[in-house]
């Protein structure tokens, strides 16, 4: 069992209140997954020709100081480091292949949660509440956010195991249930150059779809191919720049609930998370349908 | 007398032991709750003829085996609405997530708009009205009662089933294993016109539905087999 929370703004009035609303929502889904939980947020996009990546470090007492001198060596286009904790948001006139590849190489301990011109990845170990704290995730202003709480079925308890996996430039997934043929997938996947860093299921879907992307494939392709290709439970959440995707495996056991109003589109695993936002009794509510894409985009 | 009680102020083990107070009791005391939100396992477990309305849409397990009490969300119902209900009628203004009304062995469960997959799996005398549509794997091993579906109805409607009959208006996109279309005799408009009338649904005539039914080919209905049980 997991929880899963999307929030799309509709107005620039509601864009302002992103982190407001999506906290509590993320807090309600404690039960659903108290073992960590991760927030990818849509919001400050960079400049034409930059790139913004989300890193994270794994290491627990982490030199940033260090890191970031020898970064700037290394990549004169480096235009910024901003600290959150354990995370890292950095921006920079470079290809973001070059600096993840830059960064596995010279700084194991530094893993790259995210990377586009507008996403972020925060994630970590422990209660929901300890995430929204940390990574002030109330202030939060933002065009869309996915969020995530874990309960771990499939692999470890680790921040590094925990969701919205990156799937590609501003691309991101998040997973409730749990996939039967992930061991195989990751070998073919692997032979195909796609990086994986835990035994993760969830993982494997979103290298899955960073595949199907790379091989030129629209999301909604992707996910169609994904629907025949994995094997397992699930209801995903995929954050694209532009908005969310929502999709059920064609049984549809893991819950899944969809509000609309004028101001927002939401979705969660229950009813409950949606509650906190406002209007929500009297929005359009309905459950997605088994094996269905569902998208909204600005 | 009335009996009002805001889940806004009150937790939901707070509301279920006070509805649980007259369990056992003849008592028809109506109940008005409020600020459901969503909350799971509200108004479970009930014995006793009382008439509870909530407002809002619950979460899951809502009215789960109820017995006598008339039960009405006014709003959508999470996953296992009226599981295992024994006796009593729930009603579901809205919608309903999957598997309502599993197991459940009696009473009257209507849900007025749609019900999504596994409605009614496993049913084994209760019947159920829903007024839209239900999803796939609708009445999968349903051992009686009666599930009328005034819309249309998923994939696999009643595979495996036993006794239970299906009554469905509109169009079914694949019926399971071993469920077949029946004659639909005057016998069975007189039990479906019943039903709609008792459930309150207007605007549908018996004459409409289509009947289905078990063909009992299955492995199961062999009496050859029956050594290996």
């Amino acid at each position: 069992m997991c929880g899963i929370v999307g929030l799309f703004a509709k107005t620039p009035e509601f864009e302002s209140q992103l982190g407001h609303y999506l906290a509590p929502m993320l807090l309600e889904m404690t039960d659903r997954g108290p073992d960590s939980a991760g927030v990818a947020v849509y919001r400050n996009p960079v400049g034409d020709g930059q790139v913004k990546l989300t890193l994270l470090s794994t290491a627990p007492w982490f030199a940033w100081q260090d890191f970031e001198h020898a970064l700037r060596n290394a990549f004169p286009g480096v235009t910024g480091l901003w600290l959150m904790g354990n995370h890292a948001i950095l921006t920079a006139h470079a290809a973001s292949g070059d600096l993840a590849s830059w960064i596995r190489a010279n700084y194991p301990a530094v893993r790259v949660n995210s990377s586009g011109s507008t996403i972020e990845i925060y994630k970590q170990k422990g209660l929901p509440a300890e995430v929204a704290h940390n990574f002030g995730v109330s202030q939060f202003v933002g065009t869309h956010a996915l969020a995530h709480t874990r309960m771990a079925t499939e692999s470890a308890v680790t921040t590094e195991h925990s969701h919205p996996f990156s799937t590609g430039e501003d691309l991101c997934l998040v997973h409730n249930g749990s996939l039967s043929n992930h061991n195989r997938l990751r070998t073919q996947l692997a032979k195909r150059g796609i990086h994986f860093t835990t035994d993760n299921d969830s993982e494997v879907a979103a290298g899955f779809l960073t595949w199907r992307l790379m091989e030129g494939d629209s999301l909604e392709a992707a996910l169609d191919r994904a629907i025949v290709e994995l094997d397992g439970f699930y209801t995903f959440a995929i954050g694209t720049r532009d908005g969310f995707a929502v999709l059920r495996d064609p049984i549809a056991c893991k819950p899944a609930v969809i509000a609309e109003t004028e101001q927002w589109v939401a979705m969660a695993s229950e009813y409950r998370a949606l509650a906190v936002l406002p209007g929500a009794d009297q929005a359009d509510c309905w459950e997605p349908a088994p094996g269905r894409i569902y998208s909204w985009s600005h | 007398m009335v009996h009002h009680f805001d889940l806004a102020h009150g937790s939901t083990r707070d509301l279920n032991h006070a509805l649980h107070a007259f369990n056992g009791t003849d008592s028809e005391a109506a109940w008005q709750v409020k600020n459901a939100n969503g909350l799971h396992n509200l108004a479970v477990g009930l014995d006793a003829p009382l008439t509870v309305d909530i407002e809002g849409h619950v979460g899951y397990y809502c009215a789960g085996m109820n017995k006598f009490a008339r039960v009405t969300v006014h709003g959508n119902a999470g996953p296992g609405v009226a599981e295992n209900m024994m006796s009593g009628v729930v009603r579901i203004t809205g919608n309903a997530s999957q598997y309502a009304g599993a197991t459940a062995h009696g009473g009257l469960l209507i849900i007025e708009r749609s019900a999504s997959s596994r409605c009614g799996i496993s049913m084994k005398g209760v019947d159920i009205v829903v007024r839209g549509d239900v999803g796939h794997m609708s009445a999968f091993m349903a051992q009686s009662g009666r599930l009328v579906v005034c819309g249309d109805a998923g994939d696999a409607l009643g595979d495996s089933l036993y006794e239970a009959r299906l009554y469905v208006r509109g169009n079914v996109a694949g019926l399971g294993a071993d469920c077949v279309e029946k004659v639909m005799k005057d016998k069975h408009k007189y039990e479906l016109d019943s039903l709609l009338r008792e459930a309150g649904v207007s605007g549908a005539d018996a004459a409409e539905f289509r009947r289905f039914g078990s063909a009992r080919k299955l492995y199961n209905f062999n009496v050859d087999n029956a050594d290996a049980y």
